[in-house]
């Protein structure tokens, strides 16, 4: 057991992910039924897809609308939150919608974007964005209470310009609940906007997997997921995590 | 020339049964060191925020605007340093100085006997030399008014020392009007020239004593000493913010 301890943690995390995928593979080769595909089927499929069928641009279509979703909830969701946790009158003014709108359901939030839009892009963003908006405002709300205020009183007292308090001494305390949110975020997002795909979009990989579907085509259904958690992936480890770190450089 | 006129006529916290600071006035001259001491809880910290302008909440007048004394013309000392974790050393300085370049910068840490940490992040540097990086902070916008909150409380004697050295050298350039409060008699005889002695909130003004001896002067100083056995042998209940005076010895 010593010995496992001192392994480097890549290492770790790739033996799991090895072992995962043989169980996987065994099982699939005992029940031997195309409903439960082998990863290696899924694998050849995903080959397919990527080669022949039109994986890309489906890819392409949702990522635009996670993209364009994340950045319009992380922009309301920020200003309203820092706003709601310094202001009690904002926060007195907006608590009601805000624990209305974090309990409204995905579903009922995309059926009142298409009809009163429009089936179009605009709505389906919008939906999206609906959805994740509020958890982000209580996120920074929190990060916007906890402000120090003896780093504030430095502003204060030096005649710090408004921008740049903001810049150099709010932003900084409240980079760990927004990379918090990002991080949630964007796993919440691309699974709404599958469903918002399935319900009203005529491409992107939730149109997709409902064709699948119809199918009962599991093997291509996973080879979709896999594509995507590919992506989500290398979005954590080109994006997240040296941004985390350069943020967090400070730290002694 | 008076530069700075405190004039409070009360001061209570919301919430607060009584008042913290009582009916307390007195006037600085333009370049005058005075230090005020009292015990723990007295309103020392409450008073240095209202002559900052930080706490609007008083009854009473506060004039530091004569002798062009204006806006952005205050240098502030908290009891922490009060840097910023994220920033390093030199954007901490210039936070309070964006013009700052990079040769005046590296001069002014030299002086400060900071050279080499201008990319230092704060919590690298020792307890001292981050207060160091606070008292520079303070004398870079060329304070007319400087405020000093018990900036050296918590710190073994050499290093207070070489920053009561460090202060004294500082302020012979800028000679900002200066207001120390402490509740460490000696640190007060051996940086002002004048202590006021408050009371137990609501804090009142005592005692007002001259202190006319030869700077530079240290802690440990005979004169120092003597004074401070002195002032004891006469009141006391000084340092406990009364004002019981024993009957004048013959020989003092």
């Amino acid at each position: 057991m010593t010995a496992v301890r001192t392994l480097p943690a890549a290492v770790v995390r790739g033996a799991a992910f090895v072992v995962l995928l043989a169980l996987w593979q065994a099982l699939a080769a005992m029940v031997n039924d195309p409903l439960l595909p082998s990863p290696l089927a899924v694998l050849l499929s995903l080959q397919h897809h990527l080669m022949q069928g039109e994986l890309l641009h489906h890819l392409a279509k949702t990522l635009m609308r996670v993209a364009a979703a994340f950045v319009i909830a992380m922009l309301i969701g920020v200003a309203v939150g820092v706003w709601m946790g310094r202001s009690k009158l904002v926060n007195n003014l907006l608590d009601s919608l805000l624990v209305l709108m974090l309990n409204l359901p995905a579903l009922v939030a995309a059926i009142l974007c298409f009809i009163w839009i429009g089936l179009n892009e605009t709505a389906a963003v919008l939906a999206v964005a609906l959805n994740k908006v509020p958890t982000v405002i209580i996120n920074i709300r929190e990060g916007a209470r906890a402000l120090d205020t003896q780093l504030l009183q430095v502003g204060e007292v030096y005649r710090v310009p408004r921008l740049t308090v903001l810049r150099r001494i709010v932003l900084p305390q409240l980079y760990p609940y927004i990379m918090a949110s990002a991080r949630s975020g964007l796993a919440l997002i691309w699974k709404i906007v599958l469903v918002i795909e399935l319900l009203g979009r005529s491409d992107g990989i939730g149109f997709q997997l409902g064709t699948f579907f119809q199918f009962f085509d599991l093997t291509s259904i996973l080879a979709y997921t896999a594509a995507f958690a590919g992506v989500v992936f290398v979005i954590e480890a080109v994006l997240l995590r040296p941004l985390d770190r350069r943020l967090n450089g400070w730290r002694a | 020339m008076t530069a700075l006129t405190v004039d409070i006529q009360r001061k209570r916290h919301p919430g607060a049964a009584g008042d913290t600071i009582g009916p307390l006035r007195f006037a600085l001259r333009s370049g005058e060191f005075v230090a005020i001491v009292g015990p723990s809880g007295a309103g020392k910290t409450s008073l240095l925020k209202i002559i900052a302008g930080l706490d609007p909440d008083f009854v009473g007048t506060v004039g530091a605007k004569v002798d062009g004394l204006g806006s952005g013309k205050l240098g502030f000392v908290f009891q922490e340093p009060r840097l910023l974790p994220w920033l390093t050393v030199a954007d901490n300085l210039r936070l309070v100085m964006p013009a700052l370049d990079t040769g005046t910068l590296d001069a002014a840490l030299a002086r400060v006997g900071l050279a080499g940490t201008a990319q230092q992040f704060p919590l690298r540097l020792s307890g001292g030399m981050q207060r160091r990086v606070a008292l520079l902070r303070a004398f870079l916008i060329r304070p007319a008014l400087l405020l000093l909150d018990e900036p050296f409380i918590s710190l073994d004697v050499p290093t207070a020392e070489s920053l009561y050295a460090l202060l004294a050298d500082l302020r012979r350039d800028v000679m900002p009007t200066t207001v120390l409060v402490t509740h460490d008699l000696r640190e007060a005889l051996a940086l002002a020239d004048r202590v006021l002695f408050v009371s137990r909130s609501p804090a009142r003004i005592i005692l007002d004593h001259a202190v006319n001896l030869p700077k530079p002067r240290r802690r440990d100083d005979e004169a120092v000493d003597q004074m401070h056995r002195a002032l004891m042998a006469r009141h006391p209940e000084l340092l406990g913010g009364l004002q019981s005076t024993r009957p004048e010895p013959e020989s003092a």
